[in-house]
């Protein structure tokens, strides 16, 4: 069942490169990082590459394989055909560092900008009481391992490099989202807007939905329909209803003349 | 030479696994400065792995809990070989880590009336795993990081800096934990650590006072096992290096069911939960064989018939529960001798089968990411067909000798260990789900001792590092560019790991014979010598090879631990079995087998590659306070403990 | 420093000029993509369904004849506001607009569910997928230099979907009522079902199915709320409405479809090409 696959793999760093030939073996049942490991124990024993658990748990191996953002433990060789050159490159919407490895940090300062869980001061540990009903959501979104492949995806800031400070990019949203929808969450009480910040900080409205994020989530997620939608329809709620926003200018009238 | 970057903190962490990050929160939150040091990237450490839950004695599901119970079964799992000081916290402190885990925004399953869910898991009495699905080390990991992400948050308010007092330094390699030597008295005390940035290859020293380990496990010795690649041992090796003991390090758990098929993904866990949640083991028979290898200490507590077992999935109070959930190293072997005696499945495992026993929608919603995980690798649909699976190196018992209270490394001070790299709460078998909670409860003593160690030593008192000491911390780490001007042919690094591998699994893996651990010790004695002129190509940024080539040092020192102490104890115990010696024997239960460096130099140049590097010694373990021995029958203790122990 | 998880500087400081994926910083790989399969097909497949539909109906909006066979009546022109419809027995046209209009009645009503799905999300997808290739396929990399998305005017004007999603309710209403009227004989005796009962019965059940699957239908009757437990009744509608918002993309087809397909009926049966086939 093992055959000689044909490989391309990215092999570069900031200053230039490009995708180098590679033959290697490939045997039955293996995955496409099975054969990068094969070819730093063999041929290029200095190939850069991100990986750690091996099982699609951690979402540290994430690459384009034929153009297309996946986790090199989670693609089966037995998806290409024996003839097919399969070529490797890394994310291309990061900068590269070496290699199959890329420059991430653009995530974990957007996960910094996003304010954290409140907890409601009345609770103490022990106290909080959840129905799973209302966590199921939240859960949902919590299976996301990080593996950035849909911030990768995403045009707004794939093919828009200037967008970035502005866009916190679909994981971050879908955090803000997750927030939002937790039961017990007590940022309003701490004076912070999760819908406003999604709005104003987060660039929620650079986002027109067109879902690749989900398409590449390995969880299989529905990232667009039940976080990012959901969000822009909570922000509607309060920016663009203008019941609400009636009911909100004549309270903060209300509130002018009362000082 | 070229110029290190040297950084001063209160305490440095090494790991950012569930240990490591609760060990910083602490740290930080006694007011102290503190670095977290990571192989990987921030997040993506080794207990994103773990899957079925964190044991504690909530009561949630079964109100009859109490930390009594589980300090009962974590003993028993443990064939009594475990400190049971620690055991007492892990019992008593285990509620409140994961209450607290709440508090940071952690969303478990939940319970009808909106409490935290518990699951039934092997060998503990009551359902007890706070979960979340089978992603229960996920949201562990992803909890802690986002605690961290809240505290820095808090000083960017206070200081403008997210990284005033907690960063994270992420995808750096700790080579040497750091001493200040002290002339006159012979002592030495920990001053920080040396190691490189995987991305650049640039030097770092980060000084600190006390310095925490939290580095996981060595399972990556072994050829099959659930472990990634981080799992080189790195903290057992720093300890030894820096002068620590290790006890314990004979245990090692294989985990009765990882996939053994196809052969790529070899090794990768299959949760507990599967079972937990009523799943059953058959041999090609189509037997449920695990009737019958109920050994007898536990032979009261299972249940002798299938329907028995069945019954008490949905009645646990009148029924005893099938011997499927006994503790995993009896498992595991049931699982070898089956297949040792042809009644195996194709591909050399046993048959694991939920899909006749729940419903497909049960299936998976209950067990969401081994469905995932074997439909996307095996090609196989759990909720049609059963899987294949085999034992897989899980879990290091052994470890870093610590104080029970303060997690503090006997014999160097500033010197801490939390998590699976520190030794003696598991005894000789680790039950499922307290791993978990041996991370937040340690975690947080070792991050509490650790700060409180650190706040204790003055300004003018802190401890320095020399140059000596860094200049030759570097030329350790740059060896392998020069291996090949120096000794003529390089060894492939990648070669000699797989060959340590193949060594470690197959001579001192889950069945144990004198005459091959000492083939396994003469083979490691010939990797030792061979690693010292492993040799790699290209430059230090981001170079695998290179980084092989240093963990393999590591990986070496832990697995001649393994073998030694394995070697020593002729008994079966746990995670220790020997074909020669298949008996347990109370008598060796009143020891413990320490592992120190044979040379306590850090000079690399001082080994002798012929004699080995470690020196074993026994050690008698502390009695077991009267008032927790009276927790158990008579009758049990006396499988266990020996008359004179009874009698005292 | 790097090793931290702050970004570099260099990163930001990057050369602006070639953004996107040939961004100094990033791999350096000259083609804007690397896809093998035929990614452009389902952008290319939607942008040719989506033209021949806006081809067909605007041919059949500024008709203004055949609209009415009794008792069915085209979808494109219910309910009939102006005086210059032709009268439909008890049907739904009522004379809002006097004489003074002159062209088509459709234009005065397909207004609405025109805005419906312009804005509804799956079409907005598919349109900025399909037309304006914003992306035309996921890492593909679009032409555009610049790109703000949903956050300026005009496109921030999506944000009013759920005022459409009113106004659907209201349209949908009045088609039910038509659906209804196609169960009496042209001359208005009840008990008549011909195949026309049923193309009306099969477009306003995909109408239906479709408004009800819109996403702003699911944050209004549940997905606004923060505890689903405290309204059971919500949460169960919330659950029914998830549903069939996972077939938001079937649906939007199916009844643009069946909506087209149910006025050509009207229009050819008004036209005389055929006669309705009568059950009984």
């Amino acid at each position: 069942m093992s055959y000689q696959a044909r490989f391309k793999v990215w092999r570069g760093d900031a200053g230039g490169g490009g995708l180098t030939d590679y033959e290697v073996a490939v045997n039955e049942g293996e995955v496409v990082l099975d054969i990068i490991h094969r070819l730093q124990a063999t041929a290029a024993p200095d190939l850069a590459v991100r990986w750690n658990c091996k099982a699609g748990k951690c979402g540290s191996c994430s690459a384009e394989i034929n153009g297309r953002p996946r986790l090199m433990c989670m693609t089966r060789m037995s998806v290409f055909d024996p003839e097919e050159t399969v070529t490797v490159t890394p994310m291309r919407a990061f900068p590269v560092v070496r290699d199959l490895v890329t420059d991430v940090s653009y995530n974990y300062a957007k996960a910094r900008d996003v304010a954290s869980f409140a907890p409601p001061a009345d609770l103490k540990p022990g106290e909080y009481r959840m129905r799973q009903q209302d966590v199921d959501r939240l859960q949902e979104f919590r299976k996301c391992i990080e593996c950035f492949l849909c911030q990768n995806t995403c045009h707004v800031v794939r093919d828009h490099e200037e967008n970035k400070p502005a866009f916190a990019g679909p994981r971050f949203l879908m955090r803000v989202a997750e927030l939002d929808m937790h039961p017990l969450d007590a940022a309003a009480e701490a004076g912070v807007d999760r819908k406003a910040a999604a709005q104003e900080d987060h660039g929620l409205g650079y986002c027109n939905i067109t879902k690749c994020c989900t398409e590449v989530c390995p969880e299989h997620i529905k990232i667009t329909d039940n976080a990012l939608i959901p969000l822009k329809e909570r922000v509607v709620d309060r920016s663009y209803d203008p019941l609400v926003w009636l009911g909100n200018k004549i309270r903060r009238r209300g509130a002018e003349h009362g000082t | 030479m070229t110029r290190v970057d040297r950084q001063s903190w209160d305490v440095v962490v090494v790991g950012a696994g569930g240990a490591g990050l609760r060990a910083a929160i602490e740290a930080r939150e006694q007011g102290l400065r503190c670095a977290v040091i990571c192989k990987s990237l921030f997040g993506k450490a080794h207990t994103v792995m773990a899957e079925g839950g964190i044991a504690a004695c909530m009561g949630n599901v079964n109100a009859n809990d109490n930390w009594q119970v589980h300090f009962r079964d974590t003993l028993r799992g443990g064939k009594f070989l475990n400190d049971w000081r620690m055991a007492e916290l892990l019992a008593r402190e285990a509620p409140d880590r994961v209450w607290e885990l709440e508090t940071w925004g952690a969303v478990f399953d939940r319970t009808p009336d909106g409490r935290i869910s518990q699951r039934n898991f092997g060998g503990h009495e009551y359902p007890r795993l706070a979960h979340v699905g089978d992603r229960t080390g996920l949201e562990l990991i992803r909890t802690l990081q986002q605690k961290v992400v809240a505290l820095q948050q808090e000083d960017f308010r206070r200081h403008g800096d997210h990284e005033a007092r907690l960063k994270v330094f992420q995808e750096c390699t700790v080579t040497r934990v750091l001493r200040e030597r002290d002339v006159l008295s012979g002592t030495s005390r920990v001053s920080g650590v040396f190691g490189y940035e995987r991305e650049s290859g640039r030097f770092l020293v980060l000084e600190a006072p006390a310095v925490v380990l939290a580095t996981g496990g060595i399972g990556k010795s072994f050829k099959v096992t659930s472990n990634s690649w981080e799992y080189t041992g790195d903290g057992h090796a720093l300890a030894l290096l820096a002068g620590a003991r290790l006890v314990n390090m004979e245990f090692v758990q294989f985990h009765p069911t990882g996939m053994v098929w196809p052969p790529s993904v070899k090794g990768i866990l299959v949760t507990e939960s599967v079972r937990g949640d009523g799943g059953v083991l058959r041999n090609s028979d189509g037997k449920r064989f695990m009737f019958d290898y109920i050994p007898d200490v536990f032979k009261e507590k299972y249940a002798e018939t299938e329907d028995e077992g069945d019954r008490w999935y949905t009645d646990p109070d009148h029924n005893r529960r099938p011997p499927e959930l006994l503790p995993r190293d009896e498992v595991a072997r049931a699982i070898n001798s089956e297949v040792k005696a042809g009644r195996g499945s194709p591909h050399g495992g046993v048959f694991l089968d939920v899909s006749t026993r729940m419903p497909a929608e049960a299936i998976r919603r209950k067990l969401p990411s081994m469905h995932h995980q074997f439909k996307e690798l095996a090609d196989v649909d759990i909720t049609a067909e059963a899987m294949e699976v085999g034992p897989t190196c899980h879990y290091v018992m052994g470890g870093v000798e610590v104080d029970p209270d303060t997690a503090a490394a006997v014999g160097v001070p500033g010197l801490f260990a939390a998590g699976e790299v520190a030794g003696g709460l598991h005894g000789s078998n680790r039950l499922g789900g307290n791993s978990l909670s041996d991370l937040l409860v340690f975690g947080r003593r070792a991050g509490l001792y650790a700060a409180r160690y650190a706040a204790g030593v003055d300004a003018a008192g802190r401890p320095a590092v020399s140059d000596a000491e860094v200049a030759s911390a570097e030329a350790e780490a740059l060896r392998p560019f020069g291996a090949e001007e120096a000794t003529g042919a390089a060894e492939n690094p990648y070669a000699l790991h797989q060959e340590l591998q193949q060594s470690m699994n197959d001579l001192v893996g889950i069945i144990r014979k004198a005459p091959e651990m000492e083939e396994a010790l003469r083979r490691l004695s010939g990797l030792r010598a061979r690693a010292r002129r492993a040799g790699v190509e290209g430059h230090r940024q981001f170079n695998p090879g290179w980084h092989l080539a240093l963990d393999l040092r590591n990986m070496l020192l832990v697995s001649e631990c393994v073998a030694r102490a394995a070697l020593e104890r002729t008994e079966s115990r746990g995670g220790h079995t020997r074909d020669d010696h298949p008996g347990m024997d109370r008598r060796w239960r009143q020891a413990r087998l320490v592992c120190r460096l044979a040379d306590d130099s850090t000079e690399p140049a001082a080994e002798d590659p012929a004699l080995g590097r470690i020196r074993l010694e026994r050690q008698e373990p502390p009695a077991i306070r009267p008032d927790l021995l009276e927790l158990f029958e008579k009758d049990e203790l006396k499988k266990y403990l020996t008359d004179e122990e009874l009698t005292r | 420093m790097s090793t931290g998880t702050d970004p570099r500087p260099s990163a930001a400081a990057g050369s602006p000029a070639r953004g996107g994926v040939h961004h100094s910083t990033r791999a350096s790989i000259a083609p804007r993509h690397l896809r093998r399969d035929r990614w452009w097909l389902p952008p290319a497949a939607t942008a040719a369904g989506l033209l021949a539909f806006v081809v067909y109906s605007t041919w059949r909006a500024f008709a203004d004849e055949r609209y009415y066979a009794a008792p069915y009546v085209s979808p494109f022109y219910s309910p009939c506001l102006a005086e210059r419809c032709v009268p439909m027995k008890d049907g739904a046209d009522w004379e809002v607009f006097g004489s003074w209009w002159a062209l088509s009645p459709a234009l005065l009503i397909l207004i609405f569910p025109l805005g419906f799905r312009l804005t509804c999300y799956y079409y907005r997808k598919a349109y900025y997928r399909g037309f304006w290739a914003s992306p035309p396929a996921c890492a593909v990399a679009e032409p555009h230099a610049k790109y703000t998305g949903e956050s300026r005017f005009p496109l921030v004007l999506q944000n009013i979907h759920r005022y459409f999603f009113y106004f659907a309710v209201i349209v949908a209403g009045i088609l039910t009522y038509d659906a209804v009227l196609a169960f009496r004989d042209e001359r208005g005796a009840w008990g008549h079902m011909g195949l026309g009962t049923l193309v009306m019965l099969a477009n306003i059940a995909l109408i239906w199915a479709y408004t009800l699957s819109c996403h702003s239908c699911r944050h209004i009757v549940g997905g606004r709320l923060r505890t689903f437990s405290k309204h059971p009744v919500r949460y169960r509608m919330w659950g029914l409405v998830s549903r069939l918002n996972a077939r938001h993309m079937l649906l939007a087809w199916a009844s643009l479809i069946s909506v087209a397909l149910a006025d050509l009926y009207v229009y050819l049966v008004a036209g005389g090409v055929f006669d309705d086939p009568r059950f009984f």
